[in-house]
């Protein structure tokens, strides 16, 4: 049984009045327990509107969300335990933060699920460490934190609800290139350490690239749905929905272009070394 | 969602009514309002009724926005009927119910204090649907300007207002956004005693707060930039101009108002 289920599931925005939009259009989508997706789309193609469905923030204006084969929006006490089993990282989450200490802001997730003290205190410490933030940072004010520790503090604080599938809405807008890479080597780690499922909305095709299947959404349907590999063949339609080729993937056309017989399927940037040292090897310079 | 609230409540247009001096629209609702309340017979109720139709007409608002407007409001006007219908003294009985009276006067003033909160409100609605909030904040300051020679701080007053209006859509939107994070972990805004539902809000103010502090500081820093010093020797680009359609309007709203007191004479 797929973990998520989406049927048939439209939203529109202030239906009724002349601001009317439809954010979401008849979108099919099935994702099974287990890997990472990468979900990438221009702004406005409804991104983040399609992740607010996933945790029951919005109901749908037509359509299903099937959480485990279960309609998430069924009762009161389905809605709850969405928002518990599915945690989504929205957008710059580091403007959510409140709490006196780092511990009670990574604990606030925790407390609200009701948990015994020593688990809550468990989940904080396990989540801080995942994320890379040592003791002595849980009992300063997340406010004196610097940009990149309040980031994490704020994605410690969902990953402390121990979701099975996680939701990061550009998880890694705004920091440095080291802190990027540190920051997503980390919630990789997190995945394959508790099996659980990510679901990645980013706008870096270098992120996408390392997913393990990709989502291409377009004017509120799902474009394209496949591996990176697939995907990233498909250059022009991607170009032609505002998105752009990883670089290795680009430069891997442009090189074709110019008559250097590369396999297909490139997109990273160890592939595009090793297919060019091979043709190095055969003979002599490609071009 | 908190997005589908629509403030300001100003219905962009290029009608007369819209194009007519911001501070012509406001001494004439000002006139308007005062107009209301000299009315003393029916026929002036009436003769408001018109204009208020006419101008509604005029602006091309749909009387279904004016009407909207007023849902708010059923609570007060129920109220003032029932208290005006039920506690007004009179002899003239028309209907009497063990403890319950109803006199003729008390009918009477009902119906009038009805269509008076009425009127009052759907008139200054017109102001907010045709007059943009910040035409209304420079009108209001020109307006006061003779208050300055009193050290009265008129234009550091308005450019409060204007800041106040352009932050209310950005801090919904940002409420929004703080409060579906916190939602997402686990926050539980709708159930629980009052003391409870008091406490889950702090999640949500105190990223507010903090944001708005940060807002501010960014927006000082920014006007600073720009060598921001007050309101001395401040020139606009957008003048106000009185031009003839206000004049027409000034005699207009004068002609209301001794429509008003003639039908008050005659009894009409």
């Amino acid at each position: 049984m797929p973990l998520i289920e989406l049927r048939g599931l439209t939203h529109v925005y202030s239906q009724g009045t002349p601001f009317e939009k439809t954010a979401i259009d008849r979108l099919d989508l099935t994702v099974e327990a287990g890997g990472v997706v990468g979900l990438i789309g221009h702004t406005g193609s409804g991104k983040s509107t399609l992740i607010s469905h996933l945790n029951a923030l919005l109901k749908p204006t037509e359509g299903t969300v099937l959480l485990d084969g279960e309609d998430v929006f069924a009762s009161k006490a389905s809605i709850r335990a969405a928002r518990f089993r599915v945690g989504v990282v929205f957008q710059y989450p580091e403007y959510q933060l409140f709490e006196e200490t780092v511990y009670a802001d990574i604990a606030y997730g925790p407390k609200n699920l009701k948990l015994e003290k020593d688990e809550i205190d468990r989940r904080v410490r396990q989540a801080a460490a995942f994320v890379g933030l040592d003791d002595a940072v849980l009992d300063r004010s997340p406010l004196e934190l610097s940009g990149g520790q309040k980031r994490r503090t704020a994605i410690a604080g969902v990953l402390a609800m121990e979701p099975e599938l996680l939701v990061l809405d550009e998880p890694t807008a705004g920091l440095d290139p080291a802190g990027r890479e540190d920051l997503l080597e980390k919630l990789f780690a997190w995945r394959r350490a508790r099996q659980a499922t990510v679901l990645l909305v980013t706008h870096d095709m270098s992120i996408a690239a390392r997913c393990d299947r990709l989502l291409v959404m377009s004017q509120g349907r799902i474009l394209m749905d496949g591996a990176p590999a697939d995907i990233f063949a498909r250059g022009d339609e991607l170009t032609a929905v505002g998105l752009d080729l990883p670089a290795p993937a680009h430069i891997a056309a442009l090189l074709r272009q110019r008559g250097v017989a590369l396999p297909p399927g490139i997109y990273t940037a160890a592939q595009l070394t090793d297919a060019i040292l091979a043709l190095w090897r055969k003979g002599g310079a490609p071009c | 969602m908190l997005k589908d609230i629509t403030l300001g409540q100003y219905f962009p247009g290029d009608t007369v009514v819209h194009r007519l001096d911001p501070r012509t629209k406001l001494l004439l609702t000002v006139v308007y309002i005062a107009a209301l309340f000299m009315v003393g017979s029916w026929g002036g109720y009436a003769l408001v009724f018109a204009a208020l139709a006419a101008v509604t007409a005029l602006a091309k608002i749909r009387p279904k926005a004016l009407l909207k407007g007023l849902k708010p409001l059923v609570f007060i006007i129920v109220l003032t009927a029932i208290l005006n219908l039920f506690f007004t003294a009179g002899d003239d009985v028309l209907f009497r119910w063990k403890f319950i009276k109803i006199t003729y006067t008390g009918l009477d003033r009902a119906v009038a204090m009805v269509l008076r909160v009425l009127l009052l409100v759907s008139g200054t609605f017109l102001l907010t649907y045709t007059t943009s909030p910040l035409a209304i904040t420079d009108g209001l300051e020109r307006l006061m300007s003779p208050l300055n020679r009193l050290h009265v701080p008129v234009y550091e007053l308005s450019l409060m207002m204007c800041i106040a209006l352009r932050f209310i859509p950005t801090l919904i939107e940002e409420t929004d956004r703080i409060m579906s994070a916190q939602k997402a972990r686990g926050a539980d805004l709708e159930t629980g005693t009052l003391p409870e539902r008091a406490r889950a809000l702090l999640p949500l103010l105190i990223p507010l707060f903090i944001s708005s502090f940060r807002r501010a500081d960014e927006l000082a820093l920014a006007m600073e930039c720009r060598c921001y010093n007050g309101g001395q020797g401040r020139t606009r680009m957008k003048q106000l101009h009185m031009a003839g359609r206000d004049a027409i309007a000034f005699v207009l709203g004068a002609a209301l108002v001794a429509g008003i007191l003639i039908l008050r004479r005659l009894g009409i």
